[in-house]
């Protein structure tokens, strides 16, 4: 547990460097825009929304600028595991959006999580999913290969 | 409102009927209201995470409203007595 842990807090003071210099942000990670009609906060729109992508979050902030903690652990998990194709949406940007999600998926926090389509939970859940190795099964039920799973397979051969 | 981690134990104790139950008041590492708390429940067996967490977060639904971050683990007592082990 503690292992874990520490990669994410490791990945944590990485990324932290990182941002300073800006652009490090990977080629799949679309900072989704809740635009796009305006206003997305009904539950068809935000159904649509967690639909279109295999892996969505939302966020306060942005991948490369997380505003929150929580949010980073999130962002950071992902890129653990090498997950750079997701839907990231912006809740600080759209009042609508903030409240619309919780009320949809019947959380009160965010981050949140959703894996085709569906809600996974938030933060707590996600780093959970992380440490049992939960996480690496989803994804390759998504056709996702954790990056994880590489690394794993290097040491084991040295 | 109260919002004492006090509260939150006696709340959590009484209507998760937890055998144990740990409440952080994280407040002070954070801008605003933050509490961590872990909670022992025969309520969650068989019941996975996500449920989990929703009977938590049902329990303090009101409260949740006025905190700002909320960290959560959900123990089956088994799965206490194990971790205590370690």
């Amino acid at each position: 547990m503690s292992g874990s842990l520490g990669r994410v807090a490791v990945a944590l003071l990485r990324w932290g460097r990182g941002a300073g210099s800006g652009g490090l942000q990977g080629p799949g990670v679309r900072t989704a825009g809740s635009g796009g009609g305006g206003g997305g906060g009904s539950a068809e729109q935000l159904d649509a929304l967690v639909k279109k992508d295999k892996v969505v979050v939302f966020l306060k902030g942005t991948p490369e600028k997380p505003q929150c903690g929580f949010s980073n652990a999130v962002v950071q998990i992902l890129r653990l595991h090498g997950v750079r194709d997701y839907a990231a949406y912006n809740v600080l940007d759209d009042p609508q959006l903030r409240q619309g999600i919780k009320d949809y998926s019947n959380w009160p926090t965010i981050p949140q999580v959703f894996l085709n389509g569906e809600f996974v939970g938030g933060c707590d859940i996600l780093l959970q999913m992380h440490q049992n190795g939960d996480l690496v099964e989803e994804l390759r039920k998504l056709g996702i290969r954790s990056a994880l799973l590489d690394e794993k397979k290097d040491q084991d051969s040295k | 409102m109260e919002l004492s981690a006090d509260y939150l134990r006696e709340k959590l104790q009484r209507d998760l009927e937890a055998e144990h139950v740990e409440v952080e008041d994280t407040t002070p590492n954070r801008c605003a209201s933050s509490f961590r708390v872990l909670v022992v429940s025969a309520k969650f067996e068989g019941k996975p995470l996500l449920q989990r967490h929703r009977l938590v977060n049902t329990c303090l639904a009101e409260e949740l409203q006025h905190i700002h971050a909320f960290e959560q683990k959900t123990l089956t007592p088994e799965q206490w007595t194990r971790e205590q082990q370690k």
